[in-house]
């Protein structure tokens, strides 16, 4: 039986910048494997190359160097037009600043995915009222993000990451912007969503102790490197 | 994304900066208003013109005479010339059989002759012409005091305007009066030395008929087209006709010796035809039967030409607002790019591909340029049916009868509509490739 490839793979994968005359390293030969139904906490220090690593994952940029491989997919060979596919089709991403859109209400923001993949009209409103009944905002479908408090409009982003039912689930810093409570309650919510119904989640965080707590691995990163990459329990 | 969601969230957008885009729109509609103003005249004047010069009869009409008339005296004594062998008589048959031509709605001699009108005990000298029924249509009389001719046959005379001035200063009061006109009543005297086609002559009656004036007109309508001069008594036709008064021409035709025949013969005949298109191929018909034909076809495509020049020269004038316009509409995308990076981030992060965002830039652009070209098209049929207005004003203080000036065909509000949207997705071309060359990661982190 042929073994299905990781969920995520990393090969030595570099992003340099140049400014100026300087050339900045912000991921320097970083090679990573992410299985699939794992929760990958990438912690380290501002400016450790966490951040760029992400964007690299979810195809939002592409490696100087080195391959990343989505399910097999390597995203360096893929056209613009083929990685805006899988932006919309395989990967969700959580934002530390929610980045909801304000002049739309909770329901057009969530739907805002399934306009992008075509869905059918018929089938949007079913898939947003199930999409925010799973993070339990279902009745502030009408209300716009200003109206919300900042877990909910945490949560109400997540909604919109899980509507086009994703493979892969991206958050970068999504507890940054919150109060250790609703931060908590955030991350609970997505160890919920890795457990069901099954998701590989790579969450970008400098809260180690959370990290710990919620994530089954834990990949260290300092000045672009990979310092440590260990399960967190 | 497919068109209905662009649209929505284009929609959105727009009335998220209401005032702005509404200002820009605004813009768009001053430029197309200009444009259709400036094409509304130059089309009106254009329509204006060709209607009174079509109602004028000079360019759906061919003036048609007889071949050996156009040789004139110098072609030697009858006896001696060699005929032509296509050239005919222009006579009652040779009209009869022009009548019957395809195409052909009138035919009419050009009858003129200079006479005597006594009215009220004095005598004036005067050109009298007679004026076919279908001469009510030409414009000329519109505006006319008193009214045209109630019957073809009625004995009704209207007076050119100076020569009613020398009936009477006051104009007005000559109508209802009567007036007589005196001219000589050309009576043939048949064939001599039993040649039927041989010189005969005629002998001259002076003859009286009383006419009541009903009309004084500024000027005649096709006046000169038959190388008489203007008339300044104008009777009806038919009437004109029945008086067989003698012409300039039957002197001629005494020399040639065309004069004898009892059948009126014709020194030329007005042809009109349905349209002016069909001219040319009426004209070369006559030809063809013999006759010598004449248009004023070529004055008719100078005034085509002249006019497609000056609708050009209208057009752009009236484009110079919607270029500046068009700066406005990329002014309005760019600022909105600058504003919306970061949702541009978030529609890419979500899987919006380049295209989208280019997309979704150009749906803006094209409603922006959809909405003032339908307002900008109102703005200038409004402007062009106030020029009307004020001149219609200024020519009813001048006692002149109004015209329409302006006119907005519908091929004119299609093409301006679809002038603005295209002009305006033009203008958004720069900023949509700009929106969607946005890096993503960039994007994002804009604030």
């Amino acid at each position: 039986m042929t073994e299905l490839p990781p969920a995520i793979r990393l090969e030595s994968v570099s992003r340099q910048y140049t400014m100026g005359e300087s050339v900045i390293r912000a991921v320097n030969d970083v090679s990573l494997t992410v299985s699939h139904g794992e929760f990958l906490a990438l912690l380290g220090s501002s400016g450790s190359g966490k951040s760029t690593l992400l964007n690299l994952i979810a195809g939002l940029d592409r490696p100087s160097s080195g391959a990343v491989l989505a399910h097999g997919k390597n995203l360096s060979k893929m056209s613009s037009l083929e990685l805006a596919r899988y932006r919309r089709q395989t990967v969700g991403m959580v934002f530390q600043s929610f980045n909801l859109l304000p002049r739309m209400t909770l329901e057009e923001n969530v739907e805002l995915p399934l306009r992008l993949a075509e869905v059918d009209r018929s089938e949007r409103a079913a898939r947003v009222r199930d999409a925010l009944q799973r993070v339990g905002l279902e009745k502030r479908i009408g209300h716009r993000p200003s109206e919300l408090s900042g877990g909910e409009q945490q949560r109400s982003a997540i909604a919109r990451a899980l509507v086009n039912r994703p493979k892969i689930l991206l958050a970068d810093e999504p507890t940054g912007n919150l109060d250790s409570a609703t931060g908590e309650s955030i991350l609970t919510l997505l160890r919920e969503i890795q457990e069901n119904p099954g998701m590989t989640i790579v969450m970008v965080t400098h809260e180690r102790t959370l990290a710990e707590r919620f994530a089954n691995r834990l990949a260290v990163m300092g000045d672009g490197k990979l310092l440590s990459n260990g399960a967190a329990r | 994304m497919k068109l209905r969601d662009l649209s929505d969230l284009a929609f959105r957008n727009l009335r998220e900066a209401v005032l702005r885009n509404s200002l820009t729109t605004l813009g768009v509609a001053v430029g197309v208003a200009s444009l259709v103003a400036m094409l509304s005249l130059g089309v009106g004047l254009q329509q204006l013109a060709t209607s009174r010069l079509a109602k004028s009869g000079l360019f759906d009409s061919i003036f048609v005479t007889p071949k050996t008339n156009l040789r004139g005296p110098g072609g030697g004594p009858p006896a001696t010339r060699t005929p032509d062998a296509k050239a005919r008589l222009l006579d009652a048959d040779a009209r009869a059989e022009i009548s019957r031509m395809p195409n052909v709605i009138e035919v009419y001699p050009q009858i003129r002759f200079f006479t005597e009108v006594r009215y009220d005990g004095k005598p004036y000298a005067t050109m009298v012409a007679g004026m076919p029924e279908s001469s009510k249509a030409s414009g000329a009389f519109d505006g006319m005091q008193g009214h045209f001719f109630s019957s073809p046959n009625a004995d009704e005379a209207i007076l050119q305007a100076e020569f009613a001035k020398e009936l009477n200063p006051q104009t007005s009061s000559l109508i209802g009066k009567d007036l007589i006109l005196r001219y000589a009543e050309r009576q043939s005297l048949g064939a001599q030395g039993g040649d039927a086609a041989g010189s005969g002559g005629f002998s001259v009656v002076p003859k009286e008929r009383h006419f009541q004036i009903i009309g004084v007109v500024e000027t005649e309508p096709a006046s000169g087209f038959g190388g008489f001069g203007s008339g300044r008594l104008l009777i009806p036709l038919p009437i004109a006709e029945t008086l067989r008064a003698a012409q300039v021409n039957d002197l001629r035709d005494i020399l040639r010796g065309d004069s004898s025949s009892d059948k009126p013969t014709y020194s030329s005949l007005t042809v009109r035809v349905k349209s002016p298109s069909l001219v040319e191929a009426t004209e070369a018909k006559l030809k063809d039967l013999g006759f010598s034909a004449f248009s004023l076809l070529d004055a008719s495509k100078s005034l085509r030409i002249f006019f497609s020049v000056f609708d050009l020269l209208l057009g752009i004038f009236g484009s110079l607002a919607l270029a500046v316009a068009t700066l406005g509409i990329i002014n309005t995308l760019v600022m909105a790019i600058l504003e919306r990076r970061r949702e541009i981030g978030v529609l890419k992060a979500l899987g919006a591909a380049d295209g989208d965002v280019k997309r979704l830039f150009f749906v803006e652009a094209g409603v922006m340029g959809l909405f003032g070209g339908i307002f900008g098209t109102l703005l200038g049929w409004l402007i062009g049916r106030s020029l009307t207005l004020g001149t219609n004003i200024y020519l009813h203080r001048q006692n002149l009868p109004g015209v329409d000036i302006s006119s907005v065909p519908w091929w004119l509000v299609l093409l301006s509509i679809l002038f603005a949207v295209g002009v305006s997705l033009a203008a958004g071309l720069y900023p949509a490739s700009r929106a969607a060359r946005l890096d993503p990661v960039q994007a994002l982190r804009y604030e």
